[in-house]
């Protein structure tokens, strides 16, 4: 089952970096949703999949049982897919806007921040003219 | 424009939602549930009534603003670990005094926070 | 007690973002628990440094969960330090945003954000866990991704859509590298992570876990190859937000960076050093060369940032004490600095009505006491003696010759140069020449607005002005955060308590 699951990991990066890499700025999102997931997955991995059975210590008892899932990593994701969720929501909603406001997706054509022409040099600086002094 | 069953059921959807929301908050103590899934039940009550009901409504429905609540709740955190100082313990060490805690207190703030975050989200989405 | 002076500056901006959160529709009492609450952090900051300074190295464990299973906060000098300098600006920017008649942004919730950005800044110095670093990374992101917006221009949406793309990125690879971390070791405290790094088996996997982190705070600090999202967005956002956006968020990167190749890493990945040196200077080169071909005063400014942060690096380069302190040394001033150029900027817009260089000009005869107070903070930014920027250079650089790092130093005097170049750029245009004809006479910089600008300012300069002719006691503290981070005895001691507890059992090796 780990090889699989890591196999799985590699492909949702390949395909996360492809989208990512595009010029669509909603493909981008759908990248970073993709590599949130592979982020999660590689959290679940690394807890290894040691058993099925809930990490509940029964009353009486002072330990898991064998074979009990490895809860800390379940911690992780949980806090990992909220924080991602929030993020998306608000990547989703600038994207919206952005197409509102740019007219564009393309992240080429998104130069309203850094255009491409500068404005034309200002002229040489050239000392400070003398004071006229009041007479 | 909703139809006539949803704005006909919204009203008493939101009431029995809430109630079970609160239920599932208070559950959270001993058993699966809690501040977080109780405050997500809340929110999608607050959520028909805004597609029912546009959303004006939904917020008068709230009485307060979402970031209100939102502030509340994380307010609400913040002072559920302070008694822990008192007794020289670290930080939300929580205390007990049976069935009372400050772990409630922890609950509902949380409760209050995923309520505000999630309605401020929704309204700035609905349309009016 | 020590848990409650550990946490207080953590609580502060909490209680604060939820106050402001809860008074939304009163401007007026946000900003006086604003100010009020960035006067408390910066009490509760000092204390906490003068707790550390006299009695060592203060943690806490949340919930009261022993160490390596619970939360852990924790400060040592550096952290320390890092708390009180974001302290300082947090009350500075806060009083300056006062004369910024933004009325639309706070009603969108500037006060609430600020200070969300802040807890998440001082909870990445304080925090103990890697996790938990992730968390506030995230806290501190989504804040910043909120100020960077508010106003909802054109511009500003670019430059967010960039600049939250990009960091998104950033933090999800953060975010596998610490899923593999937890995979080879079993463990998330960074003090439990000093003692098992080393004795992990898998060097490979370390090394790759060792990569992740390096390009994910290399990208929050905007390190060369990653910073192309600081120029895009920086100069977009007001200037109270670009202020604190420049002072601290890549420096939170920085902090990271030097946080975990000291402790996590320790010795155990020796082939950072000589990478971290040569993206060193690559850093110093892009970004002063970036700037020397910008007539934006805020692009300039924005691309100073990249090429400072170049500076910090060394100090993990040349990896001794004389260097590592030199850099704590050189944060500590860059912060101000940079921050208070960012201020002068805005100041330079309200008096001139523009951020383009060559609609400016006259600026030294209309508004002098500005001209002294912009020559402050820009020939320390350039590095001349006696001001706080030639001290921190003068340390980074000896090291580095000490170590036989001679084309490195080469390098940082060279940038030192263009540095400069850029600063009398900005005074020869803004300050110097005569304004352009047809430009508006009239200068927004007066009364009450005038006060609020300057006065935040002038304190700023007087810190730099500080640090610069009493460098002594600031240089030995420098020294001793660095003596503390290159041998974390203390700090894993504080953590975990003296006689470290046995291996973990759930998530340990196979």
């Amino acid at each position: 089952m780990e090889p699989l699951l890591a196999i799985a990991f590699g492909v949702i990066l390949a395909a996360s970096a492809y989208l990512i890499l595009s010029r669509n700025v909603l493909r981008m999102v759908l990248g970073l949703i993709l590599l949130g997931n592979a982020a999660n997955l590689s959290i679940f991995l690394s807890g290894r999949l040691v058993g099925p059975t809930p990490p509940i210590v029964a009353a009486g008892i002072d330990a898991l049982v064998a074979g009990a899932a490895n809860p800390l990593p379940q911690a992780l994701i949980l806090t990992a897919i909220v924080i991602g969720f929030a993020f998306v929501s608000f990547v989703l909603v600038l994207v919206h806007r952005a197409y509102g406001a740019l007219g564009t997706l393309d992240t080429e054509a998104m130069r309203e921040a850094e255009p491409a022409h500068e404005p034309p040099q200002p002229t040489p600086v050239t000392s400070p003219a003398p004071r006229k002094e009041a007479a | 424009m909703p139809s006539v069953i949803l704005r006909t059921s919204a009203r008493p959807l939101l009431a029995l939602m809430l109630v079970f929301s609160l239920y599932l908050l208070l559950r959270g103590h001993n058993a699966p549930g809690g501040g977080f899934i109780g405050g997500l039940f809340a929110a999608s009550g607050f959520a028909v009534y805004a597609i029912a009901f546009g959303r004006r409504a939904a917020e008068a429905a709230l009485r307060f603003t979402p970031k209100a609540v939102l502030g509340a709740g994380l307010l609400l955190a913040l002072v559920s670990g302070l008694p822990a100082f008192l007794l020289g313990e670290p930080f939300l060490t929580h205390l007990w005094w049976s069935v009372l805690s400050t772990a409630l207190v922890f609950d509902v703030g949380v409760y209050l926070t995923v309520v505000g975050a999630v309605c401020a989200f929704l309204f700035e989405l609905t349309e009016e | 007690m020590d848990g409650l002076i550990l946490l207080l500056p953590l609580m502060i901006p909490l209680a604060a973002a939820a106050l402001t959160a809860m008074l939304w529709r009163s401007v007026r009492a946000q900003r006086a628990v604003g100010v009020a609450a960035a006067v408390a952090l910066l009490v509760a900051a000092v204390t906490l440094l003068v707790r550390v300074l006299d009695g060592g190295v203060v943690a806490s464990q949340m919930g009261d969960w022993r160490a390596p299973f619970g939360i852990t906060f924790v400060a040592d000098r550096f952290a320390a330090i890092m708390v009180v300098i974001a302290a300082t600006m947090a009350l500075a920017t806060t009083v300056y945003g006062l004369a910024h008649d933004a009325l639309d942004r706070e009603r969108a919730g500037f006060h609430p954000l600020f200070h969300g950005l802040i807890l998440g800044v001082i909870g990445s110095f304080l925090t103990g866990d890697l996790f938990n670093l992730y968390v506030w990374f995230e806290v501190m992101l989504i804040a910043s991704f909120g100020l960077l917006i508010l106003g909802g221009s054109r511009e500003q949406i670019d430059g967010a859509l960039k600049y939250a793309v990009l960091n998104l990125v950033g933090t999800t690879v953060f975010l596998i590298g610490v899923g593999f971390l937890y995979g080879i070791t079993g463990t998330l405290n960074m003090a439990d992570l000093a003692g098992k790094v080393p004795l992990a088996e898998n060097r490979g996997l370390v090394s790759a876990t060792a990569v992740m982190l390096l390009a994910a705070f290399g990208l929050k600090a905007a390190v060369f190859p990653l910073f192309f999202w600081l120029p895009a967005s920086y100069h977009t956002a007001p200037p109270p937000v670009a202020a604190i956006f420049a002072a601290l968020l890549t420096k939170v990167g920085v902090y990271a960076m030097i946080r975990v190749f000291t402790l996590v890493y320790g010795g155990a990945a020796e082939w950072v050093g000589p990478v971290v040196a040569v993206l060193a200077a690559l850093t110093m080169l892009t970004g002063v060369l970036g700037a020397a071909a910008h007539y934006d005063i805020r692009r300039i400014l924005a691309f100073h940032i990249i090429s400072q942060i170049g500076f910090m690096l060394l100090g993990l380069a040349v990896w001794t004490p004389l260097a590592l302190g030199g850099a704590v040394l050189y944060i500590v001033h860059h912060i101000v600095v940079k921050a208070n150029l960012f201020l002068i900027a805005g100041a330079i817009e309200r008096a001139g009505g523009s951020y383009q260089l060559k609609d400016l000009g006259g600026l030294s005869r209309s508004q002098p006491l500005l001209a002294v107070l912009f020559l402050i903070p820009a020939l320390s930014l350039a590095g001349i003696p006696p001001l706080s920027g030639f001290w921190g250079k003068l340390t980074v650089i000896r090291a580095g010759l000490e170590q036989g790092h001679a084309w490195l130093a080469g390098v940082a005097l060279l940038v030192g140069l263009l540095t400069l170049y850029s600063m009398i750029k900005i005074w020869n245009y803004a300050f110097w020449k005569e304004p352009p004809e047809g430009a508006p006479a009239v200068s927004g910089l007066t009364g009450r607005t005038r006060l609020l600008m300057l006065a935040p300012i002038t304190a700023l300069a007087a810190v730099t002005l500080t640090i610069s002719l009493w460098a002594e006691p600031f240089v030995a503290v420098s020294l001793e955060a660095a003596a503390e981070l290159l041998s974390p005895t203390a700090y894993i001691a504080a953590v975990l308590g003296s006689p470290a507890p046995g291996p973990t059992v759930l998530g340990a090796l196979p």
